[in-house]
């Protein structure tokens, strides 16, 4: 099927041509740039572009795809950097040179690459989608391959085989490969969703001890520029306890792409010793390449990330930043002529969102295993204004807002999470955990948020009377608390500290809690405040 | 311009709206097309397809709309994008919006012509920026520091000494090896007051340069094609020749302006305080074109002039070039009336990419602890500064009253340096002596 070209609007193209679905992919124009159908008008199609539409002319042919927008998955993603649409950035370099020039698709995976595939069933073998068929080993991780159809296993190879070899044919004719393909707007199946349960360990000690996630959850971070969203999102991403991570860099500085890139393939994975890069899938749209791509780009990851998670692992979704993606949301809404709701964002940005958000949880995958997809989305508010639309959509569905704070930020006080405007549904259950494996955990969270709590009252007295007019025990106490966000929320990305495991977290935490006891104790028994510090200081001189 | 194709010609103007000028009947036409506007009076005046709709073409006009009618005006497609001229011959030439020469002289022999919108670099072709450059500002140096590649725009306001510093970073930046950058200066409606101190500048500096000027009597529209020209040339000096390149664009606040002056003749839905949505897009197209390539020489560093309307550095202009850029130097009003200059505020200044920038090999091994703690004092001063408003300066610790006396006298000696350039070395000890000398007012 082919149709026309009729009108233009930036990435935005008319077409005359019947027949095609909502969600379609198209080749348009001579250089056959990607596309998307996304609105149908009698015999016109409206098209969104997933390339630069300069050069593009009224008249030139544009052919159906016949099919949705899709991720090809399987093993070998793992260590790849792809772009919005899934093409493999390094190849894509190794063939057009450093610059991006666009064009057509590309096959992902590596084609070539020989993987040994262990079969798990013999012939005769009536399966399900979901069951095993068999594996290979993807880095550290094997790598199942699950059944796609019902019916009965003909043939099943073994050993060396390619990505597009025929590996399973099934009785009724059809033929799985180790690869297959999906549709990026569509989440993948499971059994059920189920109430997430463990912590997911960020190794950041004011996330994990105030405000944890529990995996399968959704955590957001909303924060002005220069909060430091992007060097928590990747500090994250390095020592989250998690078997696989996705990044997406949304609409973001190529730059720290780069920086990234370096960074995870020098750093070691302290879990298995090898490379980070290794348990990682880069996704790349920079704030440069074209808005449609950012908009698909944060599909075409997650699915991957699902991809992972029905392999029964842990995964962790990190987008930087979720508000560009709104951004190209809006753009392509305007393009459309839609009418706009708050901002000039579409009325259907809470609810896309929302789909989107969902797309995390804990589950029982179709083989019955478990896994988790927990995501943690870096918000860029305008002006730091929290009171825009993707910051209040993100609010309604995300189980823990870790809030960036600007003054915090100007006091280099990073990571520059606010401890009194932050919080976390999954507190409690989370907190118990950390207990049941770290004694006495529950407890000093406890202690420290009040103690945090606390001093943000007396400050407002000090404010007026100035720190002479405290009493002496509440002079200890704001003493305390300056140490604690000195020595226990404030946290170096940049130097050995910048994980800090839960057992790490607590010795920590309990060493300037048990100070402040003893310090209080002396106070009690007559000593002045002056002379506290005074010996304190003699003591450690 | 090489044409690529028969030219069409079309007298068929239906109407002139602002800077765009709308077309029917057309029945071949690109998105971005380059198309030639012949006025009644014969003038040319160069304008670009921006939009395609049905059989009605929206061009926008690189020049005056003045002049121009319905029924005589005609216009000349050419079938081929906009492409700038570079080569070695554009060195040392000062050129307009539209890149003609104004400097009097014939235009340059191009060696080749490339499509100003730019080409997105792959983020895995990038080389992570991490040299230290030099800029002789203590401010900058030991505390924001600058590397190659970088784009690091300064947030200024108006009144504010923005030109004298972009003039004094002109003199002074030093690449790592001790060489000058070579310049590409693109000014976007400045006054002829303003632009003549920068030409002067250039004139007078060593090192080779490139200029776009235009003023703020000269076509709107070409505010939005100057630092492309720019750009594009400051991308074929480095990467294709190799050579290392500093670009300056004053002012960025007159580029959005603009952008928002012609979005709002297209009608489309205006954003946060009038400007166009896909705003941030746009200025990413510009602000990414800085940066180093893995396996070849060469780099463009990039220090964008923002004015911040209203000195609010939430306005969009300055909000989303921060959200792009790898910092931002914000210059202060009240240090401006306490006579420092620079006037840097670095309390809101940032240069994210400053940690791969220094240390030992770079700077010295002392530099990340050094600037840490001076900012954390200098940070922990002004709050007191808050408190002394409040409960007088008796109302203070001892040790307190020493922190504000620090933040002054860093103030005074550190952040002002007057037009003197600062060695890296010199600045650290600086700052280094300050520390010391407040640690020796401590009561222990």
């Amino acid at each position: 099927v082919s149709g026309r070209i009729v009108s233009i609007s930036g990435a935005t193209v008319r077409i005359a041509l019947t027949g095609p679905r909502i969600g379609d992919r198209v080749a348009v124009g001579l250089d056959q740039l990607p596309g998307e159908v996304v609105r149908l008008e009698g015999d016109h199609a409206i098209i969104q572009v997933f390339e630069e539409s300069r050069g593009l002319g009224r008249g030139e042919p544009v052919a159906d795809g016949g099919g949705p927008l899709l991720a090809r998955l399987g093993p070998g993603l793992l260590g790849g950097v792809f772009d919005g649409l899934q093409r493999p950035l390094v190849e894509l370099r190794r063939s057009d040179g450093d610059f991006l020039r666009g064009g057509g698709d590309r096959f992902p995976l590596d084609p070539e690459r020989r993987w040994l595939f262990t079969p798990a069933l013999p012939a005769g073998a009536p399966v399900s989608p979901g069951t095993r068929l068999g594996s290979v080993r993807e880095g550290h991780l094997e790598h199942p391959l699950l059944a796609r159809w019902d019916g009965t296993v003909a043939e099943i190879a073994g050993g060396e085989v390619t990505l597009q070899q025929a590996l399973v044919r099934y009785a009724d004719g059809r033929v799985q490969q180790l690869w297959q393909p999906w549709p990026v707007r569509q989440a993948r199946p499971l059994r059920a969703k189920c109430r997430p349960q463990q912590p997911l360990i960020t190794g950041q000690r004011v996330l994990d001890l105030l405000f944890p996630l529990l995996k399968g959850g959704v955590a957001v971070i909303p924060g002005g520029f220069g909060t430091g969203k992007t060097v928590l999102e990747q500090s994250i991403a390095k020592f989250a306890d998690v078997d696989v991570v996705v990044y997406v860099g949304c609409g973001e500085r190529g730059n720290e792409m780069a920086g990234l890139l370096d960074e995870f393939a020098a750093l070691e994975d302290p879990r298995s010793n090898r490379p980070l890069m290794e348990r990682t899938i880069v996704v790349a749209n920079t704030s440069n390449m074209p808005v449609a791509a950012r908009e698909s780009s944060i599909f075409t990851a997650v699915t991957m990330a699902e991809y992972y998670r029905d392999l029964g692992l842990d995964v962790l979704f990190l987008a930087d930043s979720l508000s560009r993606w709104a951004e190209a949301l809006r753009e392509i809404s305007a393009a459309l002529e839609e009418m706009p709701g708050e901002d000039g964002y579409p009325t259907y940005l809470g609810s896309r969102l929302a789909a989107f958000i969902e797309r995390a949880g804990a589950v029982e995958t179709l083989d019955g295993r478990s896994g988790s997809l927990s995501m943690v989305l870096a918000v860029s508010p305008p002006g730091a204004d929290f009171a825009e639309p993707v910051t209040q959509a993100c609010l309604r569905v995300a189980g823990a807002f870790w809030m960036l704070d600007t003054r915090l930020a100007h006091r280099r006080h990073f990571p520059a999470v606010n401890w009194s405007q932050s919080y976390s549904l999954h507190a409690g259950p989370a907190a118990a955990k950390f207990n049941e494996l770290h004694p006495g955990w529950s407890t000093l969270r406890e202690r420290c948020l009040e103690l945090l709590q606390r001093e943000e009252e007396l400050r407002e007295v000090a404010e007026v009377v100035g720190m002479e007019g405290l009493q002496d025990d509440d002079r200890l106490l704001m003493q305390t608390a300056e140490e604690l966000r000195r020595e226990f929320l404030c946290q170096n990305s940049f130097t050995a500290e910048a994980c800090s495991p839960p057992a790490a977290t607590l010795t920590r935490l309990a060493g300037l809690l048990s100070a402040h006891d003893h310090r209080a104790a002396r106070l009690a028994a007559g000593t002045l405040f002056g002379d506290l510090l005074q010996e304190d200081g003699d003591g450690q001189g | 311009m090489a044409m690529a194709r028969a030219e069409y010609r079309y007298r068929t103007v239906a109407a002139v709206r602002g800077p765009l000028l709308f077309l029917e009947q057309v029945f071949a036409a690109r998105l971005g097309e380059v198309v030639t506007i012949i006025a009644p009076d014969g003038r040319r005046i160069a304008g670009e397809v921006l939009k395609i709709d049905r059989e009605t073409v929206v061009v926008q006009v690189l020049g005056e709309t003045f002049g121009l009618d319905t029924a005589t005006t005609r216009v000349a497609f050419s079938d081929t994008l906009r492409q700038a001229p570079v080569g070695e011959g554009c060195l040392g030439r000062v050129f307009d919006g539209s890149f003609r020469p104004r400097d009097g002289l014939p235009m340059f022999i191009p060696e080749r012509r490339l499509p100003i919108s730019g080409i997105p670099l792959n983020p895995v072709a990038r080389a992570h920026p991490e040299e230290f450059i030099e800029t002789g500002i203590s401010a900058i140096d030991v505390l924001n520091t600058l590397v190659k590649g970088q784009k690091l725009p300064i947030f200024t306001c108006a009144g504010l000494p923005a030109r004298e510093l972009t003039e004094q970073l002109l003199r002074q930046a030093r690449l790592p090896d001790g060489g000058p950058f070579v310049l590409v200066f693109v000014a976007l409606g400045l006054t002829h007051f303003e632009s003549q101190h920068y030409t002067h500048t250039l004139a007078t500096l060593a090192g080779d340069y490139v200029a776009f000027i235009n003023l703020a009597d000269e076509p709107v529209v070409e505010r939005l094609q100057a630092p492309r020209l720019g750009l594009t040339v400051a991308e074929d000096l480095a990467f294709n020749r190799g050579r290392d390149v500093l670009v300056i664009i004053a002012d960025m606040a007159n580029y959005c302006d603009a952008l928002r002056e012609v979005a709002t003749a297209r009608e489309e839905l205006p954003g946060r305080r009038g400007y166009p949505g896909h705003m941030y897009s746009d200025l990413a197209a510009l602000y990414e074109r800085a940066g180093r390539l893995r396996d070849r020489s060469g780099s463009v560093t990039m220090l964008p002039i923002v004015t911040m309307p209203e000195d609010d550095i939430t306005h969009p202009i300055a909000d989303l070039t921060g959200y792009i850029t790898e910092g931002q130097i914000v210059l202060s009003r009240q240090l401006h009336q306490l006579g420092i200059f620079p006037p840097i505020d670095i309390l809101p200044s940032l240069s994210r990419l400053m940690n791969q920038g220094i240390g030992a090999g770079q700077t010295r091994a002392d530099h990340r602890e050094l600037a840490g703690r001076l900012y954390r004092t200098y940070a922990k001063g002004r709050e007191l500064r808050r408190l002394e408003a409040v409960v007088g300066r008796d109302g203070l610790l001892e040790e307190d009253r020493h922190l504000l006396d620090f933040a002054g006298e860093f103030e005074r000696t550190f952040i002002h340096q007057g037009a003197t350039r600062r060695g890296v070395m010199e600045s650290l000890d600086l700052g280094a002596r300050l520390l010391t000398e407040l640690a020796a007012l401590r009561p222990c």
